[in-house]
């Protein structure tokens, strides 16, 4: 008896299935990161030291700490003091964290980018500090913003099959239980590397299209 | 009582002392032009004026507002000073009738309706009906800085800081803003120009302000002073631009 089994369609269809799960962790960890990307941004340029410096410290530690590390935390280190999360909950959080900090960054370089004239032009307007971000700033931040955030969306995506260690079944977790069950890697693996690439080659596709619609100023 | 008054003004950049102390009053409907060689603290003046630079020392006050106040509240005064920029600094994301709108809707809160109709007189008053929907990008300099200045009309302040606004302009595109200008003039605009168009100082001024090493050298009514100038850095420096 044969207790190996083939990989044939119910295999392939469990784990594009599977993607579903990637997909949902990148996208939840993108809504709530970016909240705290925007926040992030805007507490490394606005005129006071000490919320300055308040930003860089969070993302100094999630940039300079492995995200894998941060998923470890967030799953072993809060059922240590009694805190039961689940594989998606801290999967979330980590991801959602580590997301805040990367964004955060690539957003203050985009607000950054945008003239101090334009800060001059709608101060001498009478707008205020909120009234020049929102309606002068970041406008003009977005458009600079698109290709290197969906860069990050991309390194995102990929990054998520690190949950596959903490038991969440994503993607690459369920491309692991079929090749304990049929024991044919690479059929399993060329096809995961294949859904992944077509996700991330659309994004890219994305990002392009934006850069070409949207017309960067200067 | 004047509309600008500046008494003993002191700034600093560092170490280096831009403006030491500078005096000057503005009354309504004056037209003072700031002439002076690059580093003089013309443009530094000005921007003292609306509160973009903070002072050392000395007062400013404009319409009965002490700009130079530790409380002064610089977004109430920055409605009544109009300041047009030399890079013109429209905003490339917004169309010429969004630019004129923005600060129409959100500082003064007005209607979409109402500051759509002003954004159009004022883009007409300047001979530019034809661009209300175009783009920043899409314009020359000199139709730029036109929508610039109708952007500063459109909030009726009771003076407009010029800064060095033909300077970047192509020679050609140079008429058809000082042209916008003496229209201003003429409607009793009070204004303080930055300039190197002596001639403009000249015809459209009523007051010619000389600065120095940062300060105040020599003022005067606009044509004696440029004809007959009574101090040799002012004689020099007019030798020089007028060649």
């Amino acid at each position: 008896m044969n207790i190996i089994r083939e990989f044939g369609t119910a295999e392939f269809l469990f784990i594009l299935v599977a993607a579903r799960w990637t997909i949902l962790l990148t996208l939840a960890s993108l809504a709530i990161g970016s909240v705290i990307g925007l926040l992030i941004a805007v507490m490394r340029i606005v005129p006071l030291r000490p919320i300055n410096w308040l930003a860089l410290a969070y993302i100094n530690l999630l940039q300079g700490t492995p995200v894998l590390g941060q998923l470890f935390l967030f799953f072993f280190g809060f059922s240590i003091i009694g805190i039961e999360v689940g594989a998606w909950a801290a999967c979330v959080a980590a991801f959602s964290l580590y997301t805040g900090a990367f964004l955060g960054e690539i957003w203050r370089g985009s607000l950054q980018s945008v003239p101090r004239t334009q800060w001059e032009a709608s101060a001498a307007m009478a707008l205020n500090y909120g009234q020049r971000l929102r309606y002068v700033i970041i406008p003009q931040a977005v458009r600079l913003s698109v290709a290197p955030t969906i860069g990050f969306i991309v390194q995102l995506l990929k990054n998520t099959s690190l949950a596959s260690i903490v038991g969440f079944v994503e993607l690459m977790r369920a491309a692991q239980l079929m090749n304990g069950a049929t024991f044919s890697p690479i059929p399993i693996y060329l096809t995961v590397a294949a859904i992944y690439f077509i996700i991330c080659f659309s994004l890219s596709q994305v990002s392009q299209h934006y850069e070409r619609t949207l017309h960067v100023p200067r | 009582m004047s509309l600008v008054n500046i008494q003993n003004v002191k700034k600093r950049f560092g170490n280096i002392e831009v403006l030491k102390d500078v005096s000057m009053s503005v009354q309504k409907s004056e037209i003072v032009s700031i002439i002076g060689r690059s580093g003089s603290g013309k443009s530094t003046l000005l921007r003292c004026i609306n509160g973009l630079e903070e002072v050392q020392g000395g007062k400013i006050v404009v319409d009965g507002i002490d700009v130079t106040a530790k409380d002064a509240d610089l977004n109430e005064l920055r409605q009544q000073v109009g300041m047009v920029f030399q890079s013109y600094n429209l905003f490339p994301h917004l169309s010429v009738e969004r630019n004129i709108m923005l600060a129409l809707t959100v500082v003064k809160k007005m209607s979409q309706g109402e500051a759509r109709d002003i954004a159009a007189e004022m883009v007409s008053r300047v001979g530019l009906a034809d661009k209300l929907k175009a783009y920043p990008d899409e314009l020359s300099g000199g139709q730029q800085q036109r929508v610039a200045i109708a952007r500063s009309l459109a909030m009726q302040p009771k003076v407009i800081l010029f800064d060095e606004i033909t300077s970047a302009l192509d020679p050609e595109l140079v008429g058809e803003v000082l042209k916008v200008l003496e229209d201003l003039a003429s409607g009793g605009m009070t204004m303080l120009l930055v300039t190197h168009e002596m001639n403009f100082a000249k015809s459209v001024a009523s007051k010619v302000a000389f600065m120095h090493h940062g300060r105040l050298h020599e003022i005067g009514a606009a044509r004696s002073t440029i004809e007959s100038p009574q101090t040799p850095e002012l004689k020099s420096f007019l030798d020089a631009v007028l060649h």
